[in-house]
């Protein structure tokens, strides 16, 4: 193994466990809010377009009605994204400062993506009443844009964690920095990025799509409710199965560029020729007890072939495994059994509405809807815990370890209950804001509503200044 | 040249955050000092309504420094933040509260939810600035050195200089704000209000001023390496510079010209913290000069680049929101426009299902079947296409209408 010096001199930290479930949390509270940074707007201009398309106030209602709620859950993950940037230097330091001049690009571009995001959300959300229809529909253009901008930049950083390229080590020094080779000449970016893009519109679109289908559940039943609900189903129904497939080209990516973290999602010790898959099970010992097991499915999967040779962890020596197998195991297969249930659920849609020409009537049908939303957030959080518990020990595969990354301060702890109490406040507040919100009475208005100083949703129109 | 270039555009983003994001938590604090009554409802309630849609954009000039300093600076980046830690993390702290709080004001139904939450709103934006401002300052007096938390966690920050330089944010922020919200009320035709934010930028402006001297005061005690850099040269020119624009600003304030009071005070602003910066120049950290911190040739060529095209894009956005927000209702001019939109087909098209399906197949094949890279760039472009022949196929407004 190579030598390799740190920017700053290395440290024993003992709450790095601690300091990862910090930086776990917040990614978990994030990363939802990103998915409705990226999908929400897509659907919110598609129902203002349908409004200006057809002349009806209640497509305007809704996009409106929608719209704040993107505010809303923007102003959340601006929170939620400094915090984030904070972290880099609060819990390692060390993965910043010696890296930065690498990967930090990425994440200055992403600031700018951030930043023009927030821009135009702001114009979207002001401008109702203060743009002609079309200019205010295509404001919403840049919001779309750069919600792919920006998680193109931050999946490239992540996508370099795993396949670092555009360095060299020369006596243990990082040189030769490349940073755009090292965040765009990656090639498994791609299959990394779409896998993200796509869950994002599953999230959003399932979650959106439940909380009408509980309406429905109690009665709630307009035509209104009935257009909130199938625009955000339809567009997870079609993505879910897409995800399938695109998490299957990931997968393959995966078994060529990371070995060690395919054979820990699947809890193959030995390297093996036509290796099995298994279903369930608990990872022991090194095999997998009281799984399915499907003979030669992991070499035909990962390989395209019946006897392909499949890198087991017995590969690299115990302290360049992920130590925690069956929490990666376990968090892939949530992430593949549920995945595969939306998709059968999506297909159930798509199939109903083909042979059936109508939505589908049955109360079960609704309730799994419901349960969709969260279930597809499970489905993120469980894939990110597959790809960065996978890499474990590594931050940078195979070049810097996370107990080098980590910060030498004290009273990580602290922080942690700290952050754990003010994430928890902000939970309760955002579930308590959108209550509001939702319990806010209809009302058509052909030209718009006006916001009411002071009223739920609304945010006043007179401005700092430039 | 090159190892500084990030460098300033660093000061400009902490001058550009320290104006808008401060002018920010400075009306978050007016909210604390409304005073009681309808009155103080009717001050809390335009400090909150002028921070309005920018409110985001205020506070990502934040998150633009920190990018472009670790990105550039590496080592700085990692040793301020894990020396500073404690400070940082009250910050992230207060910036978390802040942005809950603001977000929660629009769904309070009474006026007893309202003040509580202001209450929340306000002590978050006086702790938020109040630790920045210390990390700063913790900076600037030479509290930090090289290395993985190698400075004391609370002692580096909780000391003089640091603890008035945590203060004159504070200060700056209060004056600054009350000058802009000053400025609101008179375009918004609130002359009351107008009023009582001039008495405050007054007082806020003699405070800051008194603070800023203060300030001086404890760094010629406890800081003098840098007391030497403040009063030579350039550092000291500038430091004039922000006197005449400070002195500039309360002339224009108690003269009631608050439009041209909000760019001097601006730029008193900026020249305090353009002297503290060339009073250090050309040394980050002890021991470390900016050439010595600046990450490699290549790296800070496309950080700046990125940073020039990015700024290509932003400031025209940026003045677009202004631009809008500031202007008023121009009416509703959509029919007219509706009609021109582009043909789009509402109902199902008869071939939509079979695209969807034919496309489906293609992309399971290109992308999962095959294994070259051109493959899986059509499989992808395939699957999209299915999302949207799909889309086209269900027509959700038409189920809608159905059911």
């Amino acid at each position: 193994m190579l030598t390799f010096a740190l920017a700053l001199a290395p440290v024993h930290q003992k709450y790095l466990l601690e300091a990862r479930q910090m930086q776990a949390l917040s990614f978990t509270v994030h990363i939802p809010l990103v998915c409705f940074g990226i999908a929400f707007p897509v659907m919110v201009m598609f129902v203002e377009w349908l409004g200006i398309r057809t002349g009806d106030p209640l497509y305007r209602t809704l996009a409106q009605r929608w719209s704040r709620i993107v505010v809303a859950l923007f102003a959340v993950g601006v929170i939620t994204g400094t915090i984030l940037s904070f972290e880099m230097g609060l819990l390692w330091p060390n993965f910043t400062a010696t890296f930065g001049g690498v990967f930090g690009l990425g994440f200055a571009i992403e600031g700018f993506s951030f930043f023009l995001e927030a821009i135009f959300i702001g114009i979207y959300a002001y401008g109702w009443n203060k743009l002609s229809p079309r200019w205010h529909l295509l404001s919403g253009v840049p919001v779309v844009l750069t919600g792919f901008t920006g998680s193109l930049m931050v999946i490239a950083v992540n996508a370099w964690m795993n396949h670092p390229t555009g360095f060299r080590l020369v006596g243990g020094k990082v040189t030769h920095v490349n940073p755009l080779q090292a965040l765009f000449g990656n090639p498994y970016l791609w299959s990394e990025l779409i896998h993200m893009y796509v869950a994002a519109y599953m999230v959003t679109g399932f979650v959106v799509a439940g909380c009408y289908a509980f309406a429905k559940l109690r009665g709630n039943w307009t035509r209104y409710h009935r257009v909130a609900l199938t625009i955000p189903l339809t567009i997870a129904c079609l993505a879910s199965p897409m995800q399938l497939l695109v998490g299957d080209w990931l997968a393959r990516d995966v078994a060529v560029s990371q070995p060690v973290k395919l054979a820990a999602i699947e809890g193959l010790y030995k390297t093996t020729h036509g290796a099995d898959e298994h279903i369930l099970g608990w990872y022991e010992n090194g095999q997998v007890k009281d799984g399915i097991a499907f003979p030669h499915l992991l070499s035909l999967l990962a390989f395209h072939s019946w006897n392909a040779k499949i890198i087991g962890l017995q590969s690299v020596p115990p302290n360049d495994r992920p130590s925690a197998i069956n929490v990666v195991r376990i968090s892939f297969q949530i992430m593949v059994l549920v995945g595969s249930a939306l998709a059968a659920l999506g297909v159930l849609y798509l199939f109903v509405r083909w042979r059936r020409r109508s939505l589908p009537t049955s109360k079960w049908f609704y309730w799994g809807v419901v349960l969709a939303g969260p279930a597809a957030f499970v489905c993120l959080i469980a894939g990110w815990v597959t790809t960065e518990v996978g890499r474990q020990p590594w931050v940078v595969y195979r070049v810097m370890r996370t107990a080098q990354a980590v910060t030498g301060a004290g009273g990580i702890p602290v922080g942690y209950g700290a952050l754990v109490t003010a994430y928890a406040a902000v939970a309760v507040a955002v579930v308590w804001i959108l209550r509001r919100l939702a319990r806010k009475p209809l009302e058509l208005d052909p030209v718009g509503i006006a916001p009411s100083p002071g009223g739920p949703g609304t945010l006043p129109t007179t401005g700092s200044p430039a | 040249m090159l190892r500084a270039l990030p460098l300033v555009f660093v000061l400009a983003g902490v001058v550009l955050y320290a104006v808008l994001g401060g002018a920010d938590f400075g009306a978050g604090i007016w909210q604390l000092l409304s005073g009681p009554g309808e009155r103080g409802e009717r001050i809390r309630e335009h400090a909150h309504e002028s921070m309005g849609p920018v409110w985001e954009a205020n506070h990502v000039w934040l998150i633009f420094v920190l990018t472009v300093t670790w990105t550039a600076y590496p080592v700085f980046f990692g040793s301020v933040a894990s020396t500073l830690s404690v400070a940082l993390f009250i910050a992230g702290l207060g910036i978390i509260l802040r942005g809950a709080s603001y977000a929660l004001r629009s769904g309070a139904a009474d006026g007893r939810e309202t003040l509580l939450i202001d209450g929340a709103f306000s002590i978050a934006s006086l702790i938020t600035p109040f630790a920045l401002g210390c990390t700063a300052g913790a900076v600037a007096a030479e509290r930090v050195p090289v290395g993985n938390a190698a400075g004391e966690p609370f002692s580096s920050w909780l000391s003089p200089v640091p603890l008035m330089v945590g203060a004159l944010s504070v200060g700056f922020a209060v004056y600054m704000a009350a000058i802009f919200l000053a400025a609101d009320a008179v375009r918004t035709g609130e002359r009351e209000i107008a009023d009582s934010f001039r008495i405050r930028a007054l007082a806020a402006g003699a405070v800051a001023g008194a603070v800023s001297i203060a300030a001086l005061i404890v760094v010629h005690a406890d800081a003098h390496s840098l007391y030497a850099g403040l009063v030579h040269g350039g550092a000291l020119a500038t430091m004039i510079i922000s006197v005449v624009a400070g002195l500039t600003t309360l002339g224009l304030v108690w003269t009631r010209r608050f439009e041209p009071a909000r760019g001097t005070g601006a730029l008193a602003v900026a020249a305090v913290i353009a002297a503290w910066a060339l009073a250090r120049n050309p040394v980050l950290l002890p021991g470390l000069t900016i050439d010595q911190a600046a990450a490699s040739h290549d790296s800070l060529v496309t950080v700046v680049v990125a940073v020039l095209a990015g700024g290509v894009l932003l400031f025209p956005s940026l003045a677009l929101l202004f631009t809008i927000t500031l202007r008023g209702r121009s009416g509703a001019r959509g029919t007219a426009a509706a009609a021109t939109l582009a043909d789009f087909p509402l109902r199902a098209t008869p071939t939509a299902p079979r695209v969807a399906v034919v496309l489906f197949i293609v992309g399971l094949g290109m992308l999962n079947a095959a294994n070259a890279g051109w493959c899986h760039i059509i499989g992808v472009i395939a699957l999209f296409g299915f999302v949207i022949a799909g889309f086209t196929a269900i027509v959700p407004r038409e189920l809608a209408d159905d059911s």
